[in-house]
């Protein structure tokens, strides 16, 4: 890749765009109404497609009914089996990255409730969702298997994305034998459900065979060729806009079937089709979170330190993929340690696949291991926030890599010192607040890897001083159009109000995936390289040109900044890109970047970002109801391009922390398979009185080695703390551990009897 | 059996067609007048994501039949900026940074513009969160929410547009 | 949503005309109906809209003292009702504590009467329900049934009552209006609902055709103004259903107990008055002992339908709770978090 120069140096300063708290450039859009949406978009002909579900969890259809649902006035067609076409690719073959097997009408078996086993296409959407009602199908069915009792257990190849099951190192059982105590806490994790706010949606429309298609992705450059696949069309045959998603959290980064089939409907009827998941229906072929069974284990000598730390996840799959959440490796790189033995075991349920959901992994695995850190303090007879300095990880235990940057010691401070930690007594049961609730304080901390992706960038400087930068990337929330703007307008040198700036659409080189939480390091590095390029290009005429203050200048740094290019060492000698551009007579220089992760560093060092969470709770002393009253967490994730955006990413985690503590929990009954609380009123997220108070202080860090941007991401590391900063704060409360999330009323009675008794 | 209704929306009138009595006023909104931003989050009424105003109140508006409707008053998120100049709430939801995502936000906006009318200004920052309850944000932008609307409001007090 | 044939009658009379038909159903707020429609549990032929029938939304002091709520004044506006707030403050912290500002405006007085149970089986069109049709059975009593009914239930249904609202108008005793092709009729609402049976699921008293007019709030309860609560224990801090809910209202004299009204939520088909707890009451001292004895005496015959055991002693406990917070007094201001467990101070903890 020889014509896309990465980004020169080191230690690049960028310029005055970046660390500003800018708000965001898509406000106005959003808040004004005028942002699209896929299912916003309506073109002209337009036909609504609604898919029929399957109401068992294993099986085959034996018959389908749809005769009234064509007797209904408004619906045009019915999709069965019978009458759709193979696609061009198997969608149980797998031969892109992030690619999942879908269901899409191509034969009568159903793997799990909730599959499409028809799509009605209609005029109007309530002919289209009527026609789905009447659909009536007969089953040769089999017993679900719901749960890990129920389910088929099996011997993983690979948990996450290509993570070993296992993994050991040092004299595990060696250490085992010396230890003086242990303390190991065995938890269940429920199945959890992305459900952003905006269901998954596709619009249609085919000219020939080309398709353009509205639809949500989070990884644009990766549906392109994918939906390429399945419908036999060359790549550049696809045309995908993304400009704004509702919300994504893992759950918009692959292809579905429901998607494609309403691409497959558009192209059978020759028209612009609109499929719209109901909510119901994001708990099935959109993908979860694994439900998983997790015992963790820390082995300390006389001191308090750990000898050995042991995770084990059995974790739960569909029947027909692979997926597994990663959450024995959540601790790998977490506290000091000179042994470790993790491993994952896997357990069929007839659901949809799960995928990644928002810190996957960690998330799930960090909110068991927080509270086998605070028993085995408890053990100790230590604080809490002692017991980890304590065991604080100087390098990663897991490869013995030093940290490429790690302020997690000045996050714990500027959280506890916030929270005020000081003033907490060791035992359980002692905080009352004024109006007799049980209060109780825990802790967390944060991790989350800082992945990097190749992504690529362009950008255009015009001789009329106007410019462009642009890249696939997808904003779903976390702030891309902000954010990306920010680095883009500074490697181009010019203020972000005066340069144009695109992403979300697959005619853009490609951004890679907004996921993984490496989005900014990735996109925003391509646009920041691709804007320096432009610079260098405009360098290199401007001091090749005799009537340029600048000529000669060739070796000494030549910067541009207010689309001004002057010489480093003396600011004043210099002229504007406008005056080097038309004495040159170029129209525009085009820059091509992509953003660049030294392979050394890689190798040496192991990268996060970090954080710590602190959490109040208050609990009815007789009824059990929490209320998380305070959550406060500092964190570390290297360069901060805009600090208010990076808050409420990570404000957000937290309060998914909240969800995943106390809330969310997917419930399937165990005879149909049928998801019982698929809508919002039984699958309850957080809502705003109960997250009353919530601070995210950001901690300063330089990260040298993890890119030339020095750049971690936040979103995902909110999440990963809370959820066991919260549980041990409903034990300081209460003096009960629950062996499940989330946290019930029921659960803390019953322990609270327990305990007296 | 086909209805003709009228509504006056954000000001204007629209005569819409119904073949019948099932469309709710978000799917006329949104498929027939082409009105899309109010959003659809859960069609049930649990997630306030199509909040409008109906006659001056705010309501879910996925749960109301749009021929019940004939002759109201709808506002929704594309009526309540004056040209070019944001609604209190648009702004302070910007300055807040009251959303990620933005799928909600016109549902928050017009739920906190409705709320912020049943209480007359001086709602505490605990009645806030309980009145704003009825609205979900999945991004967690609940932080930003929360201060958006006691903005708006100490703006509102202070002679803005109520 | 199957498709309805579609009236919007201008008179009472007109209504119930029209309502008399098989299949018919009224629709006002729309906020209950309309979602059982969507998800295909509840398929009216027609739907007899009542919106625009005006007489229906006055809120009247009569001269006996009582006051009468037409059936389609909105949640919102009667939570906000100067005579309700000082005269029945329990209602207002109900209805206060229940769904959203959003649907609070929409849902109308009628309607919350008429609320559906919002067990997950009944919502599903694929589980067997004796709520959808007699006979089909109850996928409930062998399935998740965690939040299930303790008290008044059958095989036939183990479902709950949703309402907040209908509790402390079941501790005081209001009575419902009804209209229909016979005539007009009061009930008084432990009648308005009826326990499932043998064979019958739940249900409410009213006829096919049959349209509830207005509720009344008798004056005598008036007497508990000044303590009268209404708590509501949720697993989310707001826009969740109770898990088990109390309304509380006391009137004390010389140091005792002179009458007390007691409702129980989330724990029946029907919003569950306890008038063996209230007995046990009558010229008690106000304290702890009482109130659990009354809590004791409230769930003396509540059993377990499934694996809800626990609802028993929280709705034991739920009750302590509001008498006590009853006894304390009702709060001159509506607290911030209505009816939640958060809103009574430590007096009554």
């Amino acid at each position: 890749m020889a014509d896309t120069p990465m980004v020169a140096a080191h230690h690049v300063r960028l310029g005055s765009n970046s660390g500003q708290p800018m708000t965001r450039r898509d406000g106005i859009a959003k808040v004004t109404g005028t942002a699209t949406y896929a299912a916003d978009n309506h073109p002209q002909n337009l036909l609504h497609a609604v898919f029929a579900g399957a109401s068992i969890a294993r099986g085959r259809v034996t018959s389908l009914d749809i005769k009234a649902a064509l007797a209904h006035p408004g619906v045009v067609h019915v999709m069965t089996p019978d009458n759709t076409p193979a696609l061009s690719q198997d969608p149980d073959q797998k031969t892109t990255p992030f690619t999942a097997r879908i269901d899409v009408l191509q034969n009568d078996k159903v793997r799990y409730a909730g599959q499409p086993i028809a799509v009605i296409l209609a005029e109007t959407l309530e002919a289209a969702v009527e026609g789905a009602r009447l659909v009536k199908a007969t089953y040769d069915s089999d017993q679900a298997r719901i749960g890990f009792d129920d389910g088929e257990a099996f011997a993983p190849e690979a948990v996450g994305i290509s993570t070993p099951p296992k993994f050991s190192t040092g004299d595990f059982e060696g250490n085992r034998k010396k230890a003086t105590q242990s303390a190991s806490v065995e938890m269940e994790t429920p199945l959890q459900y992305h459900n952003a706010m905006e269901t998954h949606a596709v619009v249609a429309e085919w000219d020939g065979d080309h398709v353009t298609v509205d639809m949500p992705n989070q990884a644009i450059g990766l549906a392109k060729p994918g939906i390429a696949n399945y419908f036999g069309i060359p790549p550049e045959n696809v045309t995908l806009r993304s400009p704004y998603l509702g919300g994504g959290f893992g759950s918009k980064a692959v292809l579905f079937g429901p998607q494609m089939l309403g691409i497959l409907a558009a192209r059978e009827m020759k028209r612009p089709v609109k499929l719209v998941l109901k909510r119901g229906q994001m708990f099935g072929p959109v993908q979860h979170r694994s439900a998983t069974r997790q015992t963790v284990r820390y082995d300390m000598d006389a001191d308090n330190r750990f000898l050995a730390f042991e995770h084990t996840a059995n974790v739960s799959t569909s029947s027909f993929d692979n997926w597994l959440d990663g959450a024995a490796n959540a601790g790998l790189s977490l506290y000091a340690t000179p042994s470790i033995s993790v491993s994952h075991s896997g357990t069929r349920f007839d659901t949809g696949t799960p995928g990644a959901m928002r810190a996957p992994g960690i998330a799930t695995g960090s909110a068991v291991i927080e509270c086998a850190i605070d028993v085995a303090a408890e053990k100790a007879g230590m604080d809490p926030l002692e017991f980890r300095l304590l065991n604080y990880a100087e390098k990663d235990p897991s490869n013995g890599k030093p940290y490429s940057a790690k302020a997690l010691r000045g996050c714990y401070k500027a959280a506890a010192d916030s929270f005020g930690w000081k003033d907490r007594p060791l035992k359980p049961r002692q905080m009352r607040d004024e109006n007799g609730l049980l209060t109780g304080w825990g802790m967390g901390t944060s991790i989350f890897h800082a992945p990097f992706f190749p992504a690529k960038a362009r950008a255009v400087l015009r001789k009329d001083g106007s410019a462009r930068a642009e890249t696939s990337g997808a904003d779903m929330g976390q702030g891309a159009w902000t954010v990306l703007w920010q680095m883009a307008a500074d490697g181009l040198g010019m203020a972000a109000d005066d340069i144009e700036f695109d992403i979300g659409h697959s005619d853009l080189p490609d951004g890679s995936v907004a996921g993984g939480s490496a989005h900014t390091a990735s996109a925003g590095g391509a646009l920041f390289a691709a804007g320096n390029d432009v610079i260098r290009q405009l360098a290199e005429i401007a001091t090749q040109d005799k009537d340029s203050p600048l000529f000669g200048a060739g070796n000494e740094r030549v910067l541009g900044e207010n689309g001004r290019l002057f010489k480093a060492e003396d600011p004043n000698v210099g002229e504007s890109y406008t005056d080097i551009l038309q004495r040159a007579g170029i129209e525009e220089i085009e820059g091509k970047g992509r953003g660049n992760r030294d392979k050394a560093s890689t190798e040496t060092y192991a990268m996060f970002s970090h954080g710590a969470v602190f959490a109040e709770v208050k609990v009815d002393p007789d009824l059990f109801q929490v209320r998380v009253t305070r959550l406060v967490g500092a964190f570390a994730a290297g360069r901060i391009i805009n600090p208010r955006l990076a808050q409420s990413q990570l404000t957000g985690g937290m309060i998914w922390g909240v969800g995943f503590a106390l809330h969310e929990e997917g419930i399937h009954d165990k005879r149909s398979g049928r998801p019982l609380n698929n809508d919002f009123a039984g699958y309850h997220i957080p809502v705003l009185a109960d997250v009353p108070h919530l601070e995210a202080l950001l901690v300063d860090e330089e990260d040298p080695h993890v890119n030339d941007l020095g750049v971690k991401g936040v979103g995902e590391l909110g999440i990963t703390g809370t959820v066991g900063a919260i549980a041990n704060a409903v034990w300081h409360a209460t003096g009960v551990r629950t062996a499940r999330y989330p946290i019930k009323i029921e659960d803390l009675l019953k322990g609270a009897q327990a305990l007296k008794a | 059996m086909a209805f003709q209704i009228s509504l006056k929306i954000n000001g204007n009138g629209h005569d819409v067609e119904l073949e019948d009595a099932r469309p709710t006023l978000l799917d006329v909104l949104r498929e027939r007048i082409g009105l899309t931003g109010t959003k659809k989050g859960c069609d049930r009424g649990q997630c306030g994501a199509c909040t409008v105003l109906i006659d001056g109140r705010r309501v879910n508006s996925c749960l109301s039949l749009a021929v019940s409707l004939d002759g109201a008053e709808v506002t929704t998120v594309e009526g309540l900026s004056d040209g070019d100049t944001l609604h209190p709430v648009q702004a302070a939801f910007i300055e807040n940074d009251g959303f990620q995502c933005g799928y909600c936000t016109p549902g928050q906006i017009m739920s906190a513009v409705g709320f912020l009318g049943e209480t007359g200004g001086d709602a505490s920052a605990e009645a806030v969160r309980e009145g704003m309850s009825g609205n979900l944000c999945r991004c967690g932008a609940y932080a930003g929410i929360q201060d958006a609307v006691l903005d708006a409001q100490a703006r509102m007090s202070k002679g803005g547009k109520t | 949503m199957k498709a309805f044939d579609y009236q919007r009658p201008e008179t009472i009379a007109e209504a119930i005309k029209a309502a008399s038909k098989p299949g018919a159903s009224y629709y006002a707020g729309g906020t209950n109906l309309l979602d059982l429609m969507k998800v295909g549990v509840r398929t009216p032929d027609s739907l007899i809209d009542i919106t625009r029938l005006d007489d229906l939304k006055r809120i009247e002091p009569q001269k006996d003292g009582s006051l009468r709520i037409g059936a389609l004044v909105r949640n919102s506006d009667l939570a906000r009702n100067v005579d309700i707030l000082s005269d029945y403050p329990a209602i207002a912290e109900a209805l206060l504590s229940g769904a959203s500002g959003q649907l609070r405006n929409s849902a109308t007085v009628g309607g919350n009467l008429m609320q559906q149970p919002r067990c997950a089986y009944f919502y599903d069109p694929h589980s067997a329900c004796n709520l959808h049709e007699v006979g089909e059975g109850c996928d409930a009593l062998e399935g998740e049934n965690g939040k299930h009914a303790v008290l008044g239930w059958t095989k036939t249904c183990i479902a709950v009552h949703p309402s907040d609202f209908c509790v402390p108008l079941a501790a005081m005793g209001a009575r419902v209006v009804v209209d229909g092709p016979d005539g007009s009729r009061e009930i008084s609402i432990d009648e308005f609902y009826t326990l499932p049976g043998s064979v019958q699921p739940p249900g409410s008293a009213l006829k096919q055709g049959e349209i509830i007019t207005a509720i009344i709030l008798p004056s005598d309860a008036k007497r508990f103004a000044p303590r009268a609560r209404y708590i509501k224990l949720r697993d989310r801090t707001s826009y969740a259903f109770a898990i088990v809910s109390a309304a509380a209202m006391l009137h004390i004299g010389d140091g005792r107990i002179k009458d007390a009204r007691i409702a129980l939520g989330g724990v029946a088909a029907n919003p569950w008055r306890a008038r063996e707890a209230e007995d046990t009451l009558n010229g008690a001292e106000a304290n702890e002992a009482s109130f659990k004895k009354a809590a004791d005496a409230a769930l003396a015959d509540a059993k377990p339908s499934g694996d809800n055991a626990h609802k028993i002693e929280l709705a034991r406990r739920i009750l302590v709770r509001a008498l006590k917070a009853a006894a304390d007094g009702t709060p001159p201001k509506m607290p911030d978090l209505p009816g939640s467990v958060f809103a009574v101070g430590k007096e009554a903890r």
